[in-house]
């Protein structure tokens, strides 16, 4: 197990480093995420009343499609210049690759969040900041990206790939993307997370099972 | 005496939908036993390797790696594999030092960094082992592939046309370098298009033809000429009526 963690984190470290170079991925889904971010809080100019309700849907609706701009280049660049098969004859179980992806497209989400959701509390006026939405944030990202990370490598074969992630991957991320909301939308009303049990244990069940189901066919998902 | 088969193949079979790459492949190398594999384009030369090293699953047949069924598994068996394509494998914008690293990580390469010292230098790349690698030339791309199919000591060196895209000089420069390096003990398959290079290449040559085995020999047998009639003549034939030439001889066919 600890020689599988050490090449899951190689092949981590292998795709920021890369990132770090090309700034890519980061640069194209932090971009999307902040015109998003601006046009709709400049577009609605939302009374206070209507902000808690209407804020947590585009909030979701900037972290999901830069999510999807990044998992569409995760397999892409490996495609392209054929490293995946570097990868795929690598002694590792083929889940490892897997693993290993969704984690580093975590990274690459995750730091985009950081930095958006600050600057989505500025823009729409939002009072107070709970510290709850650090644990919420993740648990729907991870909820976007496990399934995300398994369709971008099936797409990656494919010639419209940029089309075909989002439309495999958004049908199945509804129950993330209304749960994701449904508990931001809590804590921006009342500050805590009282009465989103319901939703928190979806996010969960949702996160789990994305996440299993794509390491037992990952494999498949690999060859042609 | 008979060698030990360190990679073997039973009756292999490879279909893409109702397309047949390969047909029923036999082929048995022992250590330190060098094929070479000419082919027509479309001939299954790829998809052959690409099922030893354990990039495509049979979908007949068995790849047995020293007498272990290849696929399948937690893959440790593909330490011993080292793969060379006519695409590199390598990461464009990380440096031939930091690619090389990356798979040593991957393979638990001891030594690492020695070992990634000792290559670049052996394959006449140190001087150039912290510029990106999208800034070198074909030819030391190819090179630096090599160097992370050596990286791992695999026995078994799978070469998938690693010469194409090369000027002469590059090739004449790989190929010296294979020869000296890549068949020390290690039992080694080339596929290629180039008869000359066939020619001077490994103990035994082979022609795979519409996913077949069509002929066999051993190397100095054949003259390029009498390589090049016969060559012709099974590629011509289609495999059909293959005739029998030299001291090769022609495999059994496959049904389909």
């Amino acid at each position: 197990m600890r020689a599988y963690l050490k090449k899951v984190a190689a092949i981590v470290w292998k795709d920021i480093l890369a990132e770090l170079r090309t700034r890519e991925m980061l640069s194209s889904m932090l971009v999307f995420a902040l015109v998003v971010t601006l046009v709709f809080s400049f577009a609605f100019e939302l009374a206070p009343m209507d902000t808690a309700r209407l804020a947590p849907g585009l909030l979701w609706v900037a972290f999901a499609f830069a999510g999807i701009l990044g998992l569409n280049r995760s397999f892409a660049v490996e495609k392209d210049r054929d490293s995946l098969q570097g990868l795929m004859l690598a002694p590792l179980d083929r889940s490892g690759i897997y693993v290993a992806k969704m984690l580093s497209n975590l990274v690459f989400l995750t730091a985009v969040e950081a930095i958006i959701l600050p600057l989505f509390w500025v823009l729409y006026n939002l009072r107070s900041f709970p510290l709850a939405i650090v644990l919420i944030v993740p648990l729907g990202t991870l909820g976007l990206v496990a399934p995300g990370t398994l369709f971008a490598a099936m797409t990656a074969h494919t010639r419209a790939r940029e089309v075909m992630l989002p439309l495999l991957l958004l049908p199945l991320s509804v129950p993330v993307i209304i749960a994701s909301v449904k508990v931001t939308a809590l804590l921006l009303s009342s500050n805590s997370l009282s009465g989103a049990g319901g939703w928190l244990q979806l996010l969960a069940a949702c996160d789990i099972v994305f996440v299993v189901l794509s390491v037992l066919t990952f494999e498949y998902v690999l060859e042609e | 005496m008979d060698i030990p088969l360190e990679i073997q193949t039973e009756n292999l079979v490879k279909a893409f939908g109702r397309h047949y790459a390969l047909r029923g492949v036999n082929l048995g190398l022992g250590q330190g036993e060098g094929l070479v594999m000419i082919g027509p384009n479309g001939a299954g030369k790829t998809t052959l390797l690409r099922c030893l090293a354990g990039l495509a699953r049979p979908s007949e047949g068995k790849v047995l790696l020293r007498g272990q069924e290849l696929t399948g598994g937690s893959g440790e068996l593909r330490r011993h594999i080292g793969f060379v394509s006519h695409e590199t494998l390598l990461y464009d914008d990380l440096t031939p030092a930091e690619n090389l690293r990356f798979y040593g990580r991957l393979y638990d390469v001891s030594h690492l960094e020695s070992r990634v010292d000792q290559l670049l230098g052996e394959l006449g790349l140190g001087q150039r082992s912290d510029d990106p690698v999208r800034t070198l030339s074909r030819g030391m791309r190819q090179r630096l592939s090599l160097a992370r199919a050596l990286l791992h000591q695999p026995t078994v060196l799978l070469l998938d046309e690693p010469y194409t895209g090369l000027d002469m000089q590059a090739t004449e420069l790989l190929e010296r370098m294979l020869l000296e390096i890549a068949t020390r003990g290690r039992t080694v398959l080339l596929t290629t298009h180039d008869l000359p290079t066939a020619l001077r290449c490994g103990s035994r040559l082979a022609v795979l033809v519409e996913g077949r085995i069509a002929y066999e020999t051993r190397q100095g047998t054949l003259s390029e000429h009498e390589l090049r009639g016969i060559y012709r003549d099974l590629i011509g034939a289609k495999s059909e009526g293959i005739p029998q030439k030299g001291c090769g001889h022609r495999l059994e066919r496959h049904p389909r």
